[in-house]
């Protein structure tokens, strides 16, 4: 009795584990290739180069970066048929002085064409308040606010000499370390960028394409929002953070190219 | 059949628990991680079991960094330096605390209890997990002002705590993850529910209230358990108890929020342990318990956040309490008093 018991329970088993395997090898579904994002930065129209380049507002404000980090989070592909693949566990923070950290590399990805991409710039707000993380969301990145838990999702230092500064100093400090997630303050953006017209996004399993993406950091300072260094050169969430959020959420990312590699 | 397929199956067991201990080594039977049972008076925890699963080893390392003074920049400060036991992890008469340097904080250090019951912290509720929470006492140039990237490197230059963590967490240098996980077994571990209340409440040992502290119990149920609430003591949320008509030198939650309607309101703490804990208040203003329910009786300020709760409709501000009934409510306050959780050896640093 209990042997025969045994071995219906082996049959059941093997033909579940062969159920699973024919749907694996059938299913059009299951075939997975990768895409790179590559992020680079502008200031305007020119590279952004840290600590070196001045640049100068629309407003006629000048001032250089000498840090420029940003989290891109979340990160959804859209099918031609208007389905969407929400990649698992993108969490990845640029940093412009780290040319690595640029390229995010997008693994196991459904086969298919694409139309869209989406992302957070940020973090989502459970994982501000998630506890201990790895990876991109290492407290030791030194992006996350210790006092009022939470991530910085974009910070950007450097030195202007139209920001208050010292006595006798030609040149003040800008401080934009954008972040927060409780309303009103809330800095979390999301950006949905189509791919260009006639250019879908092929995700094959015989290729490793690449789209180039730019982020125009000039676009903080400009769009909704006129941002004048005299009188906003030091936020650290709160409601002037919500200014640049907003500014950056207008136009900041565009899709460059794609290379279908 | 049936004897013998038993009789194999034990052996198979025994020998694959034989193969991970190591043959050589008995394993001495670790003592149990405290906290690890959930009281039965208390609601759902927020850091729940599975969260952190309680480990022994894992609970030792988070002690022992607990009490390690070599968290702070300079070595002299530890977080059991504000936070000790016997005053139930506050710092026993201090208003406010020093840090390194001698350097004074701006608030009163809180209680250590019941951390897991707790989805935000400190007096403004600026920290939002408890694994996090450490980072904000460890960079605070007033507290231990060290940066997390110094800290990791002096944990992993000490061969002790790189053997412990190897231990634990596999192997690899220390990172913060690893870090912040262990010290949350301890911190996540400081559960206060034995007190004499917490016996009457459960019914056991056949714990009983005397007649003034049945009263006291009453008369805190009528009339502090609005904010005092559920047997933790605290309903977790933030408001302004008239103590100052403005709040210049500290807004309190507004520091968080910055919301005009936040100025003044500060985090309502748990009673547990609060005969235990003064100074009271966030800037540890009052001495005495007597003098804190003297401030509820007659000492409230009007400013426009004062909460609703001490601004009675057509009477003075603040609760109306003879001096007998302030009597009776001490003494209730002092059956939650915790002794076994004060007194427990396994929180206390080890030699």
């Amino acid at each position: 009795m209990k042997r025969f018991s045994i071995s219906i329970c082996t049959l059941a088993l093997a033909a579940l584990a062969l159920t699973g395997c024919k749907k694996d090898g059938d299913m059009p579904a299951n075939q997975v290739g990768t895409v790179d994002l590559a992020f680079e930065q502008t200031v305007g129209t020119a590279p952004l180069a840290l600590s070196t380049q001045t640049y100068t507002t629309p407003a006629g404000d000048q001032f250089k970066i000498t840090t420029f980090k940003q989290y891109i989070s979340n990160i959804k592909l859209t099918k031609t048929d208007g389905s969407v693949y929400a990649v698992p566990n993108s969490y990845y923070l640029l940093d412009a002085a780290v040319p690595a950290t640029q390229e995010l590399a997008l693994k196991d990805i459904p086969v298919g064409d694409y139309k869209a991409l989406t992302f957070t710039v940020g973090v989502d707000s459970a994982r501000n308040v998630s506890g201990a993380q790895t990876g991109a969301l290492d407290p030791n990145n030194n992006m996350f606010w210790t006092w009022n838990s939470g991530y910085i999702y974009t910070k950007l230092e450097g030195t202007s000499p139209q920001a208050p500064k010292a006595a006798g100093a030609t040149e003040g400090g800008l401080v934009f370390h954008i972040g927060g997630f409780l309303r009103p303050n809330n800095t979390i953006r999301t950006v949905t960028l189509p791919f260009p017209t006639g250019t879908n996004l092929l995700i094959r399993t015989d290729h490793a394409p690449e789209v180039h993406l730019n982020a125009d950091v000039m676009k903080m300072f400009t769009g909704p929002n006129t941002i004048r260094f005299a009188t906003l050169s030091n936020t650290m969430g709160g409601a002037n953070s919500v200014l640049v959020a907003n500014n950056y959420a207008a136009g900041m990312f565009s899709v460059e190219h794609i290379h279908a590699n | 059949m049936k004897p013998l397929a038993a009789a194999s199956l034990a052996l198979g067991l025994a020998g694959l628990l034989l193969a991970g201990c190591g043959l050589s080594d008995v394993p001495v039977p670790e003592p149990p991680v405290p906290g690890t049972s959930l009281p039965a008076n208390f609601p759902a925890p927020v850091y729940a079991l599975d969260a952190n699963p309680p480990n022994a080893a894992a609970f030792a390392l988070g002690r022992s960094l607990f009490y390690d003074a070599r968290l702070s920049r300079d070595g002299s400060v530890s977080c059991g330096s504000c936070h000790q036991q016997f005053v139930a992890f506050a710092n026993a008469g201090h208003r406010l605390s020093h840090g390194v340097a001698n350097r004074l904080g701006t608030r009163n250090a809180p209680a250590l209890q019941n951390l897991r019951w707790k989805s935000e912290f400190f007096w403004d509720g600026g920290p939002k997990n408890l694994e996090t929470l450490p980072l904000a006492p460890l960079t605070n140039p007033l507290e231990m002002d060290e940066t997390l990237p110094h800290l990791l490197a002096k944990l992993n230059a000490d061969p002790d705590y790189t053997r412990r963590f190897v231990q634990v967490y596999g192997p690899g240098p220390i990172n913060s993850y690893q870090f912040l996980r262990a010290l949350a077994q301890f911190t996540a571990a400081l559960t206060s529910a034995s007190s004499r209340y917490d016996q009457v409440a459960r019914g056991e040992h056949g714990a009983v209230l005397s007649a003034a502290e049945q009263r006291g119990r009453v008369l805190v149920a009528q009339q502090c358990a609005s904010c005092h609430a559920t047997d933790l003591f605290s309903d977790e949320s933030y408001r302004n108890n008239g103590l100052d008509a403005t709040f210049g030198a500290d807004s309190g939650r507004a520091h968080i929020t910055a919301r005009a309607a936040d100025v003044g309101r500060f985090k309502v703490p748990s009673l547990r342990n609060v005969a235990l804990t003064a100074p009271y208040m966030h800037d540890g203003r009052f001495a005495t318990l007597e003098q804190v329910l003297a401030h509820y009786d007659h000492g409230v300020v009007a400013s426009p956040t004062l909460d609703a709760a001490l601004r009675p409709a057509g009477g003075p501000l603040g609760i109306p309490l003879t001096a007998a009934e302030q009597a009776d409510i001490i003494s209730f306050l002092k059956t939650l008093t915790d002794d076994a959780f004060v007194h427990d050896q396994r929180l206390a640093e080890q030699p």
